[in-house]
């Protein structure tokens, strides 16, 4: 059967995490401006529980694993703000991989002390520096040595890598990209410079650089990585249908308050033709994001390559509202004092963002 | 409710007796009957309505209701779901002949939609008879095309023998020819004609009217040479002191001061639109495949997963088309889903529309494009895709009509608000 419509579960965790998004909206200028959220902004959205609703109760949760929630989700707290939606949802990098990929020891060991505490800086390092940059040929090597692998190479992009209390580093076994799980303050491994990006200031990423670092065998996540890839995908591609949504309310509301020639600007048909437009292709990567996760969901054969043209769409899509969205304001959509500009900033980056969110 | 794209098993199964059809009656004659405009493809038109016939599918005639089991767990409608997956497979196949099936496409539609119970009875069961019926929809005129406030064809009560009495001139009926000339080795088929019963009236006196085939004072003028879609025949149909009984008009025969009536027969809109989407998605998807295989052919690996600044020019097209493809079909899909639970669905109905109009040029021009000398060659049917895909932006409301449509209901305004 085909159907359109949340659940009634999903309609309520919609509703939840709607009204906790407009904290976040409102944060979302200061945040940028002073590289800082608020006090407790995080933490309160962590305790809404959405990555906590989407684990078994066996590893600590309280719910089932659900690529289609975890959209629904997802796009609703971008709505709010993009780089907000990341921080809460930072502890996914670490946990929805062993969930995934991960042997029953790992998600026993690893999963309930991140589900039951608060809100703690659990991370991952997937991105490197390097402009062809490609998650299924990582320059970054992990060797077996013994009972141990031995990690080399250079991250970056690495969310709450300071803070962080244990991560997932991603690194080329044999051409295969696998994940390890790797204490904080492991011999060889350094946390560098804040990477200074064109926009999500308040999120805190960094540089990583791995020099020879033993993990034991069993760190390994032996399982298969495009599930992994698969659900950093249809994530950023939710993700990107919050920003973009975010960006064409507004845009209309200040086309239908402003005048010009004596009319709203809304009613001249060269700025509604634009939106009707930024609306199709919002509505068009919606449709493909939500059928992926349902394949996901359902282990559908053709599951990651649904994932991956999700996201390749929700790339072009987003940039181009984002686009539109400063261009309807005209100059005003310069100006730092309309978020159009912010979120312009953000839809640049969903090309570069693999791995930045996984649901 | 929830978030699901299961194909429902009939859907599944109605797609694979298509795809036969498709394979077997349409793609090896597309050629011909392309090249040979005007010309019809009777073997495809007889087989389908024989086909439809033995599935009880060749009518649009209200059934008997079953009796309902109440043991039984109540199945959520797909009708409008099973036509999307229709059309869009037939017209994989070749929209031109998909658009001379006979069964009474729009002009039925109409029927079916406006109808009294009388009405439909009366003329939807034809379709069941013994030949192929065709039944067309004429709206369009010569100074009348999206603006069909401008209809000027006029239907005029003759109190006398109670008959409606209809003149006036209609462009670019699809099948129009089929409906009315060819029912002598056919079945008699009809047209629905709208005209004004109060030119005064504006919108408020359009009404539509079912004109029989063999009707005096009824006749197809001129046959259109077209772009693409030539398997179908476009025609002009010129309606002198056509009579027709009183009780074929569609809907009230006395005028209001509202558009109530106009806005009614508009709401077919939001029915058929995403059914005509579903067939230039179906071009779009027989383009797309097409270069798949002949780039398989030639060794061309498509590697999806990688980021999109590794990719060649080609990995990026195809892809691109891909995503084009699908996502028009999901929002097709969403809006005949829609139509069938009874929600309201006139923003998603242009959205589908207007998207399929991008889509199918866009994704035949690129085929043609990627596939170089070949692409262009009529020896192979992509170039033809390409001159069919491109009546998908223009019938049904051209992809601008439609645009209005979608930025008046997502800014909430009325016509007079955003022109």
């Amino acid at each position: 059967m085909y159907s359109f419509e949340p659940n009634e579960e999903q309609q309520m965790l919609i509703d939840a995490v709607s009204r906790y998004a407009e904290d976040l909206r409102e944060a979302a200028e200061e945040a940028e401006e002073h590289a800082r959220f608020p006090e407790g902004l995080v933490e309160k959205g962590w305790e809404m529980g959405v990555l906590q609703a989407s684990i078994p109760e066996v590893y600590g949760g309280f719910g089932d694993y659900s690529s289609v929630t975890g959209v629904l989700a997802a796009e609703e707290l971008a709505y709010g703000d993009l780089p907000a939606a990341l921080a809460v949802m930072t502890p996914n990098l670490f946990v929805l991989p062993i969930l995934l990929a991960g042997s029953e020891v790992q998600k026993e060991r690893f999963i309930p002390p991140v589900i039951e505490m608060e809100w703690k800086a659990y991370t991952a390092a997937l991105i490197e520096p390097i402009f062809n940059f490609d998650p299924t040929e990582l320059k970054t090597t992990a060797v077996a040595d013994g009972d141990d692998f031995v990690i080399s190479g250079k991250k970056t992009y690495v969310p709450y890598a300071k803070d962080a209390e244990m991560m997932i580093v991603y690194a080329n076994v044999n051409g295969v990209t696998q994940g390890f799980i790797v204490p904080a303050g492991a011999e060889g491994l350094t946390v560098g410079e804040e990477n200074k990006l064109m926009s999500m200031h308040a999120l805190l990423q960094y540089d990583l650089e791995l020099v020879n670092v033993r993990v034991p065998a069993e760190n390994r996540l032996g399982g298969d990585f495009r599930a992994v890839l698969a659900a950093s995908h249809v994530g950023l591609a939710a993700l990107a249908i919050g920003v973009a949504k975010a960006s064409l309310d507004y845009a209309i509301n200040y086309a239908k308050d402003r005048e010009v020639f004596g009319v709203k600007v809304a009613q001249k048909q060269a700025m509604a033709f634009m939106m009707a437009e930024m609306a199709m292709e919002i509505e068009s990567t919606r449709m493909l994001t939500w059928e992926a996760a349902w394949k996901l969901d359902t282990e559908k054969e053709d599951a990651y390559k649904s994932a991956y043209l999700a996201a390749t769409s929700a790339i072009d899509m987003v940039m181009m509202v984002t686009d539109r969205g400063v261009q309807i304001l005209g100059g005003h959509g310069y100006i730092r004092e309309h978020p159009v500009e912010r979120w312009m900033r953000n839809g640049r980056g969903f090309a570069t963002f693999t791995g930045l969110a996984i649901v | 409710m929830t978030i699901e794209f299961e194909t429902p098993k009939p859907i599944a199964q109605q797609q694979y007796v298509l795809k036969t059809v498709a394979d077997n009656m349409m793609r090896p004659y597309s050629r011909y009957f392309d090249e040979n405009e005007h010309e019809i493809p009777w073997d495809y038109i007889n087989f389908m309505h024989q086909a439809m016939k033995a599935s009880g599918a060749g009518s649009l005639a209200p059934k008997d209701k079953k009796k309902e089991d109440p043991n039984k767990p109540k199945r959520p409608p797909i009708g409008y779901q099973m036509l999307a997956h229709m059309l869009e497979i037939l017209s994989w196949g070749d929209t031109g002949m998909y658009l001379i099936t006979p069964g009474g496409g729009l002009g039925a539609a109409a029927v079916q939609s406006a109808g009294t119970t009388e009405q439909k009875k009366k003329f939807l069961a034809r379709f069941m008879g013994e030949k192929p019926t065709f039944a067309a929809m004429c709206m369009t005129e010569a100074d009348a095309g999206s603006d069909t406030s401008k209809i000027r064809a006029n239907a005029v009560l003759d109190e006398e023998s109670n008959e409606w009495v209809l003149n006036g001139e209609k462009i670019f009926v699809t099948a129009g020819d089929k409906a009315l000339t060819e029912y002598e080795e056919s079945g008699q088929g009809f047209i629905v004609v709208w005209a004004t019963i109060d030119p005064e009236a504006g919108r408020a006196g359009m009404r539509s009217f079912v004109v029989e085939a063999g009707t005096p004072g009824v006749k197809v003028m001129k046959m259109e040479h077209k772009l693409g879609i030539r398997a179908s025949d476009t025609v002009t149909i010129v309606l002198q002191d056509a009579r027709v009984p009183f009780e074929n008009i569609l809907g009230k025969s006395t005028v209001e001061k509202t558009t109530k009536g106009f806005k009614g027969a508009m709401a077919t809109f939001d029915a058929t639109r995403p059914l005509v989407a579903a067939m230039g998605i179906g071009v779009a998807r027989a383009a797309l495949e097409f270069v798949q295989e002949k780039l398989a052919e030639e060794g061309v690996e498509i590697r999806y997963g990688k980021p999109r600044n590794t990719l060649t020019s080609i990995e990026r097209d195809v892809i691109d088309m891909e995503v084009m493809v699908r996502s028009a079909w999901l929002v097709t899909l969403k809006a005949v889903w829609m139509a069938d639970n009874r929600k309201s669905n006139a923003l998603e109905a242009s959205m589908s529309k207007v998207k399929a109009g991008d889509v199918g040029p866009k994704v035949t021009q690129k085929a043609i494009e990627i596939l170089g000398p070949l692409g262009y060659s009529r020896e192979f049917l992509l170039e033809k895709w390409f001159r069919d895909a491109k009546i998908t932006d223009i019938y049904e409301g051209t992809g601008q009509i439609n645009r209005l449509v979608v930025a008046r209901n997502l800014l909430g305004y009325r016509g007079s608000q955003l022109r």
